[in-house]
């Protein structure tokens, strides 16, 4: 049962508190506001019918997203304890939820802090000139250029080769690489840098990591706007495609998308809301945490697809003027006789009188449409496409290191929730020793993740964070936050729930969290929990693999995942979950010992119990 | 003997007459020691294009004369061993080189391409033009040689970064170990005047602890009379 005035750890050590408000509001944006912001959303916006695709984001967001958060942050707020205490004191049975939130956070902290590491390796790179992109290197015998980058791209080229190094298939899993490695550390040392001192200097962090994302997508949407081909971009975008609302589809990655940009069933936001004081308003919190986190989404999604219609266009003049080259070199028109504006005309006479010649020219077909199409999503956009952007902007290394801070930085913000999740219910369960100060502690765990994810910096390391990406930060955050609202609405109890809500609010919630947290979430959560394994289930496992030796390079290789590889998928995606029934067994298995142990005292031991003063009756 | 000097005079006259002609006949498209060229002003130099016309022509003759000079290192090559043909709108021509010694000897393509690729740079600064808006068909440019700096520049960067992470984790630990260390003297200052205190109080054999009871009153001095 959780006591009424419970503020201390039992070590007599008070509880860290936060400086200010605005500190733990910062963290709490930082947290939520993160990678899939920028490179996930706008996807989604686009395949999905643009601005009709606003409006099932927007109904998961109020029926789904909002109240989850409002629980997350209300139960940390009044237990004042992380993830594993919290379900600990709701429902010893329920204990295995906490277990399950610290595990998923700490493989998800191993894969997240790679990608910050790309991102640091890329912003390192920023500070040359030429951008180590924008050409091809020299082969050996400086003769001509690599030829893996004539056939693909050199954006391509620099991501996979000279990045990543990747291996042709899963199976080859080449050497570690060690410029990643010093990525790795540095992402690492940074972000222990900020846990140095617990929440005293995450909150220091958070002024800069939360706030200069805005600033630099403000930058960006103005320069955007100046460049030529953006309108389309942003046409492209947000034009509405209402038929695409009756897709089902479309309704499951929207409420996918709002559950896992929230980053509730971390233990995060638990623990960063149990450092506050308990008279706290969190409802206010929770909505303007929910409502900041979409609307970044949808400001981010303008200045990104402005430049992606650049990109788009300046593809389309390239494709065009090598048309114009071949057709002015073979008929020797005078030079710029044949423009972008009137290449139609000439192609259309040149063509009516030397048909043959024309045709033996192999004339590319240049579509702005095609073009704007190649979208992506992930670790594609950002090193592939955007990169490929920012070559064509005059004074490229200014944007190329804008935009990478503003990546680093919000990869940052959101670590720290992650690693906030695995830290605090390790104070809380008391395995942390007393001897050893918080300082040492954070550096070992530091240190430990440090060590595991250098399997991400071997040369199959980007095909093994896909899968830690599609089967970690998938379906076991579904399971949890779903036991989560269950465990809050029906075994603590809505009523006693409402009254800690009125304690620390100062009102009891009304009728709509009550209806959201009984029924409306709970169910949405299961829908999307049955649709998605559906889904996922039906997709035969397989990956793009990027293999130079491959008859259609430059496109990729599509694979299947070897059994041992589809045998760690499935334990990645059960092994955190596990824990749940695990230890709801394990109290039952106790409680049950317990009631059928003779010597009663030894079970539940009465401090007060002095077993030297018998009672000797004297007859 | 007038007739043998008309005789003669005629016969300098036809030859000085078909030398060109014989000379244009060397220089034909597709020509087996010629190579083509083709300008593109308008592309590179946009607004301040300048016009094709006899003087660029005898411009571009001249450079390669001077391109001949330089690579065989003597100074009998002139204007007129370049011989130019079948110039187009799009501006491109056809030019052999023949030999100053015998006017019909070719210089062989190979001697003409070397000789191109060591004055290229200076035949391009010539016309303001570039390696892909000058173009000789059939002799690549040479691929510029990349900029290979001693330490690569994202090393340094990274140096800098971490370098500055790493004094701020040392700064950060060694203030709170200061920190903490002056808690515990604070801490201990209080314990040993505590003991001090205890001791002076066993020695003068009347306990000075404890709290001086107000109720308790020693007045009963004055009241007694």
């Amino acid at each position: 049962m959780p006591e009424e005035g419970m503020e201390d750890n039992k070590e007599g050590e008070e509880r860290p508190k936060w400086n200010n408000k605005a500190e733990y509001l910062l963290t709490c944006i930082g947290f939520a506001v993160g990678l899939g912001n920028v490179w996930r959303f706008p996807y989604l916006c686009q395949i999905y019918g643009g601005g009709a695709f606003l409006i099932p984001y927007l109904i998961a967001l109020v029926f789904q997203g909002l109240p989850l958060l409002y629980l997350e942050l209300a139960i940390g707020q009044r237990l004042r304890m992380g993830s594993i205490g919290v379900w600990n004191s709701i429902s010893p049975y329920l204990g295995g939820v906490g277990v399950a939130s610290m595990l998923v956070s700490f493989c998800v902290s191993l894969f997240y802090n790679t990608i910050v590491a790309w991102v640091l390796w890329y912003l390192f790179n920023s500070f040359q000139e030429p951008l180590p992109w924008s050409q091809c290197p020299l082969n050996h015998n400086n003769t001509g250029y690599v030829e893996e980058c004539v056939e693909s791209t050199p954006v391509n080229y620099f991501w996979y080769r000279q990045t990543l190094n990747i291996t042709p298939n899963m199976e080859t899993s080449g050497s570690l690489q060690w410029w990643l490695v010093v990525s790795l550390a540095t992402a690492w040392s940074i972000v222990y840098i900020c846990f140095v001192r617990g929440i005293k200097t995450i909150g220091k962090a958070v002024y800069f990591t939360a706030t200069f994302p805005y600033l630099v997508l403000t930058i960006f949407l103005v320069r955007a706007l100046t460049l030529p081909g953006s309108s389309e971009g942003l046409i492209y975008l947000f034009t509405p495609d209402w038929e695409i609302l009756k897709n089902p589809q479309v309704w499951l990655d929207a409420a996918t998308q709002i559950f896992f940009s929230l980053s509730v069933a971390f233990g995060g936001l638990i623990s960063f809301s149990s450092y506050n004081s308990q008279k706290n308003n969190c409802e206010k919190d929770a909505v303007l945490v929910g409502v900041i986190n979409s609307a970044t989404s949808i400001y981010a999604s303008i200045p990104i697809f402005a430049i992606l219609g650049f990109k788009a266009h300046t593809n389309y003049v390239t494709c065009l003027n090598g048309n114009i080259l071949a057709l002015t070199n073979e008929f020797d028109i005078s030079d710029m006789n044949i423009t972008v504006e009137n290449y139609e005309q000439w192609f259309d006479s040149l063509n009516g009188t030397h048909p043959s010649r024309v045709s033996d020219l192999k004339l590319k077909t240049c579509d702005l449409q095609t073009f704007l199409d190649q979208s992506a999503s992930g670790t594609g956009l950002a090193f592939i496409v955007f990169t490929e952007a920012v070559i064509s902007m005059p004074g490229s290394q200014v944007w190329a290191v804008l935009f990478f801070i503003m990546l680093f930085s919000l990869g940052l913000s959101s670590m720290f929730g992650n690693l906030e999740g695995i830290l605090t219910p390790l104070h809380d369960l008391k395995l942390v020793p007393k001897w050893m100060p918080n300082e040492l502690f954070t550096a070992i765990i530091c240190l430990l993740l440090f060590l595991m994810a250098l399997i991400f910096c071997l040369g199959s390391g980007n095909y093994w964070l896909e899968i830690f990406n599609s089967y970690v930060g998938s379906v076991p955050f579904l399971i949890i936050a779903f036991f989560e609202i269950i465990a809050v609405a029906y075994i603590y109890g809505i009523g006693r729930f409402s009254d800690d809500l009125e304690f620390m609010t100062g009102h009891r919630p009304n009728i709509f969290w009550k209806v959201c947290w009984l029924v409306i979430s709970p169910l949405m959560l299961f829908v999307v929990l049955v649709a998605y394994v559906a889904v996922q289930a039906q997709t035969p496992p397989t990956y793009a693999a990027w293999n130079p030796d491959y008859v259609n390079f430059p496109n990729t290789e599509v694979l299947p995942y070897p059994d041992w590889v589809f045998a760690i998928c499935v334990l990645l995606s059960s092994v955190p979950v596990i824990s749940i029934p695990l230890v709801a067994i394990y109290r039952l298995i106790c409680c049950m010992s317990g009631r059928h142990s003779k010597d009663s005292l030894h079970n539940n031991p009465n401090p007060y119990a002095n077993e030297d003063y018998v009672v000797e009756l004297l007859l | 003997m007038r007739c043998l000097r008309m005789l003669v005079r005629i016969l300098v006259l036809l030859y000085l007459a078909g030398a060109p002609a014989l000379a244009q006949t060397l220089c034909q498209p597709n020509a087996s020691n010629g190579y083509r060229v083709r300008i593109s002003i308008k592309t590179a130099l946009g607004n301040q294009a300048y016009e094709w016309n006899e003087n660029e022509m005898f411009l571009f003759r001249a450079t390669m004369a001077f391109a001949m000079r330089r690579y065989y290192k003597t100074e009998t090559y002139n204007v007129d061993n370049i011989i130019v043909c079948n110039q187009t709108r799009r501006v491109s021509f056809w030019f052999v080189v023949i030999s100053p010694e015998n006017p019909t000897m070719l210089i062989p393509k190979a001697d003409v391409e070397k000789a191109v690729s060591m004055s290229r740079h200076r035949i391009n600064n010539a016309f303001l033009l570039t390696d892909r808006t000058l173009e000789f068909l059939g002799i690549y440019p040479t691929l510029a040689e990349p900029v290979n700096p001693d330490t690569p520049p994202w090393l340094i960067v990274f140096g800098v970064v971490i370098g500055a992470v790493f004094a701020g984790i040392i700064a950060l630990l060694v203030s709170s170990l200061l920190q903490k260390r002056r808690k515990e003297k604070g801490m201990m200052e209080d314990g040993q005047d505590e003991e001090d205190r205890q001791m002076k109080g066993v020695e003068n054999g009347i306990n000075l602890d404890g709290i001086y009871n107000r109720g308790f009153t020693d007045d009963d001095r004055f009241t007694k009379l």
